[in-house]
């Protein structure tokens, strides 16, 4: 079995479907909701395996979501500051989505 | 970042200096319901962990962030013990 999903650097769309919880974090993780998400295609079906994202914008369970996968950029949107040990954040809650 | 159990230990006595004092772990990547998927790994650890936890682990750059200043050579970094992890079943 490949990972799909760990060789995708791009921002995709996923279902959140849970958390974890965690008392032993790297500190930088303090205060912020990790939760699980399911990639999917725009039509709703699965597209790999779940991984794990930073909220930043109050998504929860149930919503489709927007998931950042580059550090930097998912670093400052759930921390307020880059140079976080983050990889995948939550950036933006899915109201619709519409392909031709 | 994804879920991993940590499946047993590396030993290297030959490494990057700044690797040195650093623990290596095995890992095995889980889905959100804790099966296993992909192939194990290895990965430095930043907070404790030990062999049968269940821990999530960040990739790339940001992976060496939890040892600044020191920039230790890593892309696979185990950042945090899980203590639970909750699937709403019916949202999936």
């Amino acid at each position: 079995m490949t990972h799909r999903i760990i060789d995708a650097t791009l921002m995709l769309l996923a279902r959140v479907i849970g958390n974890v919880v965690s008392t032993q974090k790297d500190q930088r993780y303090e205060g912020g909701r990790i939760l699980v998400v399911q990639p999917i295609n725009p039509d709703g079906t699965k597209a790999g395996d779940e991984l794990l994202a930073l909220d930043s914008v109050d998504a929860g369970v149930g919503d489709t979501v927007v998931v950042v996968r580059e550090g930097w950029s998912a670093s400052t949107a759930s921390t307020g500051e880059a140079g976080a040990a983050i990889d995948s954040a939550i950036v933006g809650v899915v109201d619709a989505i519409e392909v031709e | 970042m994804q879920l991993a159990r940590v499946i047993g230990t590396v030993v290297a006595t030959v490494k990057n200096d700044l690797l040195n004092g650093r623990k290596l772990l095995v890992i095995q990547p889980l889905d959100g319901r804790l099966n296993e998927c992909g192939s194990p790994m290895v990965a430095i650890d930043s907070v404790g962990a030990g062999k049968g936890e269940v821990v999530f682990w960040c990739r790339g750059k940001e992976a060496s962030f939890p040892f600044m200043p020191v920039e230790v050579p890593t892309d696979c970094t185990i950042i945090g013990i899980v203590d639970s992890v909750f699937i709403d079943s019916i949202s999936q």
